[in-house]
């Protein structure tokens, strides 16, 4: 057998090595070219090609004051959101990493975490309305109380609303992300900031926040692409009545509204445009949030 | 002593109000699907949606989309992953980089030029079959992950030659070998597809099929009560998958879904 192998000429053990990496690599890569990489690139194309050859009368219309106000409502509710997010989500994974938390406490919000950062969409906006809507069970409790929630300027059907529901998903995202990190803070660290006489105040505006912050950075740009993106959510909630850019998308899609096709593939490429800077960024930054890691 | 014991009760305060946050729509979502108008609760909703065949018949579908997803990402991901691991390491990268791509085309860009491009043939896009296509692209940036942590966690040149040098052939390695030493791996891509798919909204509502959360969201504008139920269902198969995916996965929780 041995011998056999090593007297094959080694021309053919190259090319039937690169022809099963073919094989093997061929199916996903081509998998991934056809139903990923081709759309995405047809948007292109479809976006900058009218009647008569090369236009960018589809890419000037994202100036109109429709598709204006459904980009800022969207970028206005993912920032609100993954801020609400990195924050509370950043004290909890803090919080319960103390020394001291019950050891049952923490797993029960780890696993938490997992399932409620995985429960969104349509199930979740129903949950919402049942808690907050119109006739929800706290709007009315609270109107017994005498607070009229929707007097007040509440509504969950806008992007004030929209920033309490997705908290329910952006918060445990955090804990989940962002956990690692705080865990990766070493003791040495603490212990050294307190033996020079460091309080808590300090440590953590030397030590602890520059130590984190390309962590808090890269996990403040997963949320807000987490919800830039997300559509279920606030389509069943305000059943497409709220501008934001995926539900636009949507009604061009369904021929709701009297935008042209190409003007959706214009607004497609708009939100893949966004996306591509928040990723490039998030990439950066955990490079840089890499050099503190034990490795 | 005094300053430990206010930030206990800071901490205590902090942990109640993010817990009610996150236990009160469940609670309100539990008693509204039990309301049956006025004073009265009771089981109608359920009793009523166990009779509705479209019920079963969305649930079936999105069940067996998520299990037909979870065969084409096996056989298109394991042999690249394996074949990554073992011989092609300089695909690593080429890797990491495509399990990324689907987060920076979001679902409903995706679904738009999923459409825009392929228009025919009928058998292709004209039945619910045609979900598996985005579905698997979808899944890609969960299933990839627990492919690449598992198989990394294996000595796959030991293994492969040992299988070879026993007399086994390719079928042999993948099945009798490969899957049983990946199986917590396998498992947690499943189940986190299976939560995915079940839960999936955007593709299915623009191309028009009657999922599951497509179902729910058709009985929210008919009956508040029943798609109150049914999230209670829903909440009841993401607890059930993530459960899944923490036991297989020994404690590695990983993040996905359908927003």
């Amino acid at each position: 057998m041995e011998s056999i192998a090593t007297t094959r000429p080694t021309g053919l053990r190259v090319r039937s090595g690169a022809l099963l990496t073919l094989v093997f690599i061929g199916p996903f890569l081509l998998y991934v070219l056809a139903f990923l990489v081709l759309p995405a690139l047809r948007l292109f194309q479809q976006a900058f090609t009218g009647e008569h050859g090369l236009t960018l009368k589809y890419v000037a219309q994202l100036g109109q004051h429709q598709t204006v106000t459904a980009f800022f409502n969207s970028v206005v509710l993912s920032s609100l959101s993954a801020t609400v997010g990195l924050v509370v989500g950043g004290v909890l994974a803090y919080l319960i990493q103390l020394p001291g938390t019950p050891r049952g406490l923490r797993s029960m919000v780890t696993s938490f975490s997992a399932v409620a950062a995985n429960f969104a969409g349509v199930p979740l906006a129903f949950a919402f309305i049942a808690t907050l809507g119109n006739l929800g069970m706290i709007t009315l409790w609270l109107k017994n109380l005498g607070i009229d929630l929707y007097g007040s300027g509440f509504s969950l059907y806008s992007v004030s609303g929209l920033i309490v529901v997705y908290a329910y998903f952006q918060i445990p995202l955090m804990v989940i992300i962002i956990t690692p990190a705080i865990e990766g803070l070493r003791r040495e660290w603490r212990e050294a900031a307190d033996s020079l006489g460091a309080g808590r105040w300090e440590y953590w505006r030397h030590v602890g926040l520059p130590i984190l912050w390309p962590s808090l950075l890269s996990a403040f740009l997963l949320l807000f692409g987490n919800a830039f993106s997300a559509y279920a959510t606030p389509y069943a909630l305000t059943s497409g009545i709220l501008a934001l850019v995926p539900v636009e998308i949507s009604n061009v899609l369904s021929g709701n509204v009297m935008l042209s096709q190409q003007t959706g593939a214009a607004l497609a490429l708009g939100m893949i445009g966004v996306m591509v800077v928040v990723i490039l960024i998030y990439a950066l930054a955990m490079r840089r949030a890499g050099r503190w890691s034990r490795s | 002593m005094m300053n430990r014991q206010s930030s206990s009760w800071g901490r205590l305060v902090v942990l109640s109000l993010v817990g009610l946050y996150f236990l009160l729509p469940l609670v309100a979502t539990g008693v509204f699907s039990f309301w049956e108008g006025g004073d009265r609760y009771g089981l109608r909703a359920y009793v009523s949606l166990v009779h509705q065949d479209e019920l079963w018949e969305s649930l079936w579908l999105s069940l067996r989309l998520a299990l037909e997803t979870i065969v084409v990402t096996l056989v298109i991901l394991v042999p690249a992953v394996f074949w990554m691991h073992l011989k092609a390491k300089s695909f690593k990268p080429l890797f990491d980089f495509v399990s990324i791509l689907p987060f920076v085309v979001p679902p409903i860009a995706l679904v738009a030029g999923l459409t825009a491009l392929y228009t025919g043939p009928a058998w292709f896009v004209g039945t619910s079959n045609f979900l598996i296509v985005p579905y698997v692209i979808l899944a890609l940036p969960y299933t990839y992950r627990a492919l690449d942590v598992g198989m990394s966690s294996l000595d796959l040149k030991t293994l492969t030659e040992a299988s070879q040098s026993l007399g086994g052939g390719w079928g042999t390695l993948f099945f009798r070998v490969l899957i049983p030493n990946l199986t917590s791996a396998l498992a947690g891509a499943a189940l986190l597809t299976i939560a995915i798919v079940m839960g999936e909204f955007t593709f299915a509502n623009v191309l028009l099929f009657n999922t599951f959360a497509v179902y729910i969201n058709y009985i929210g504008q008919t009956s508040a009560t029943e798609a109150a139920a049914l999230t209670l269902l829903s909440f009841l198969m993401t607890w059930l998958a993530m459960l899944g995916v923490l036991v297989t996965g020994r404690g590695q929780a990983t993040l996905g879904g359908a927003r």
